[in-house]
């Protein structure tokens, strides 16, 4: 539906980030994803024709030359809600009224769209009276009100407290899914992208660095940056001893891991990605499917939210995650000895040398 | 103090009975000042939205000249319209000297800086993505403009009011450019300087009441409209 080739998006004359490949199917969501000052916002902006930038934008498989047409057929969200100083009816009423729609009609899809996000009650009051949640509430309705073919939505949650936000998110996935509407998100939030994304492009520093299904960008991220930030925080190199068919053996220090990844062509010095979720604890060795076992020390024992993070020590350091009632019923302390495994088919290979997987739908 | 209360007694006198001399200066007062303002509205808000919405090479010169000119001396801004309407001057042929024209030229020449000046404060001091957000929804840049401009209709109010006080309470230019021509440009700041040259400050005070009272009216009038709709 929208593709995006070599694109260079500028602030000014400064180029701020670069695409190479992007693209949203129809119907499709997609999560920009990136640690904050990425560069998510400039390339949704360009995307939706709001910043200038090179390269190739095609919309529906022509060249987008009418700028202000292409607006027309999408909308867009912000972080603040940017309503104006009037009822929240004109409110969401506003892009169908810059259309030229008369204000019966406007007023009535308005409605519906208030209704929609739940704030129909608030439609007479003015804007400046609503709290946050209730603001981006009205700032979605009027991007919905215009019915875009394309919803841009550049973090419009992150200025809300979590309860909000999360209520909010669940409205606006179950609103997407019902209008069968094409959505670009912009978050730094895993989990936001997680619940409304079917696939994600991950930016940093200026880059589109990735872009693929959620488990794939989870699961195998294209380089050690985006692997650290979706939360693999093993990140160790290793040196391939053997590839077959069924697996790849690599070695790292004294130690002998077996996984199913294939090793990247060329590269002997691949990084094996683990996420700590992925490795289990155990007091003693047992028998199990899992072909990767290391008797390890525990070095540091940092509590994470509602898990326990485990920093191992196996002959190369190994970081853990296990749940604060399996620390406390195995009473993990410092200096223990346990045993740490994980199945061959949990890790992830990585070139030494970044490669871009941004891959088009 | 004894002649203010005489003045006090005198101006109620010729406002109740509706005094001819009195009421046609304060008609031409209206007339040549609303005009002006009027002017300097219809052109200015545009030239503002232009200076505070655009980027272009120059502006911060044209925004310091502009704020210069929120400062200009009525008598400097008369001596300029003196000597372009003169009858040597580039406009001679206009034979504008001593007419309301060369006034509502005058004050429109002082007000006008004003208007633009704040409408261009105005429009900056809205959130930057507010305009990006209206093109988003597929705005053109004037219905973008148009509408941010009645998001600042607190601040471009307050402009027009502004422009409206500097204009109508003016002496300098008005005297020098329209001469002070009974029943025609003479206007109550010319009158009630007129009247007090003469001791005569019965009149003097009754046209500085209906001046303050002009001034009131409108700017009452102004702020109500300002403030209607605002939250309590």
């Amino acid at each position: 539906m929208l593709e995006a080739r070599d694109l260079v998006v500028y602030r000014g004359a400064r180029p701020v980030v670069r695409a190479s490949g992007f693209s949203v199917a129809e119907g499709e969501h997609v999560a920009v994803l990136g640690p904050n000052g990425a560069g998510k916002s400039s390339l949704v902006m360009a995307l939706a024709a709001l910043l200038p930038s090179t390269g190739e934008l095609r919309y529906r498989g022509a060249p987008i030359n009418d700028l202000q047409a292409y607006r027309r057929r999408v909308a867009v969200v912000f972080q603040r809600p940017l309503l104006l100083d009037r009822s929240v009816r004109e409110n969401a009423a506003i892009g169908l009224a810059i259309r030229g729609v008369g204000r019966t009609a406007r007023n009535v899809r308005a409605e519906i769209e208030l209704a929609r996000l739940g704030v129909a009650h608030l439609a007479d009051r003015p804007a400046n009276r609503l709290s946050g949640g209730e603001s981006q509430r009205v700032s979605i309705a009027r991007a919905l009100a215009v019915d875009p073919e394309i919803l841009f939505l550049d973090e419009p949650f992150s200025a809300l407290d979590a309860p909000t936000r999360e209520a909010l998110i669940a409205d606006l996935a179950r609103v997407l899914r019902e209008r069968g509407v094409t959505a670009v998100m912009v978050t730094h939030d895993r989990d936001e992208a997680l619940s409304l994304a079917d696939r994600i492009a991950v930016v940093m520093h200026g880059e589109l660095r990735q872009l693929d299904t959620a488990e794939a960008v989870f699961g195998m991220p294209a380089d050690p940056e985006i692997a650290a930030f979706v939360g693999v925080e093993n990140v160790i190199p290793a040196k391939v001893e053997a590839s077959t068919d069924e697996l790849t053996a690599l070695r790292i220090g004294d130690q002998l891991v077996e996984v199913t990844a294939l090793p990247p062509p060329g590269d002997d010095f691949p990084l094996l990605c683990v996420r700590p979720d992925d490795v289990v604890i155990a007091r003693i060795a047992t028998p199990s499917s899992a072909r990767n076992s290391f008797a390890a020390r525990i070095v540091r024992l940092e509590p994470l939210g509602r898990r326990t993070r485990l920093v191992l020590d196996c002959g190369f350091p190994l970081i853990a995650h296990v749940t604060r009632q399996s620390a406390r019923e195995m009473e993990l302390a410092v200096d223990d000895r346990v045993v740490a495994s994980f199945k061959a088919t949990v890790p992830h290979l990585l070139p030494r040398h970044r490669a871009h997987t941004a891959r088009p739908s | 103090m004894e002649l203010i209360v005489q003045g006090l007694a005198e101006a109620f006198r010729r406002i109740v009975s509706l005094d001819p001399t009195v009421f046609d200066a304060a008609g031409a007062s209206l007339a040549v000042s609303g005009t002006a303002t009027a002017l300097s509205v219809i052109t200015g808000i545009p030239a503002g939205a232009v200076l505070g919405l655009t980027r272009f090479r120059g502006r911060s010169l044209v925004l310091s000249i502009v704020n210069t000119g929120m400062g200009l001396p009525p008598v400097v801004v008369g001596l300029f319209v003196v000597v372009f309407i003169w009858r040597s001057g580039p406009f001679g042929d206009l034979n504008w000297y001593c007419t309301r024209q060369a006034m509502v030229t005058a004050q429109y020449l002082l007000a006008v800086p004003t208007v633009i000046g704040l409408t261009a404060v105005a429009l900056q001091s809205l959130d930057p993505l507010l305009r990006t957000q209206l093109l988003s929804l597929g705005a053109t840049r004037s219905q973008a403009a148009w509408i941010l401009i009645r998001e600042s209709r607190l601040l471009i109010l307050g402009a027009i009011i502004a422009g409206f006080g500097a204009v109508i309470s003016e002496i300098g230019a008005s005297l020098m450019v329209g001469c002070n021509v009974l029943g025609d440009t003479r206007i109550l700041t010319t009158a009630i300087t007129l009247e007090t040259s003469k001791g005569e400050f019965g009149s003097a005070f009754a046209l500085a009441f209906i001046l303050l009272g002009i001034i009131f009216g409108i700017t009452a009038l102004t702020t109500f409209a300002q403030q209607r709709g605002r939250p309590a």
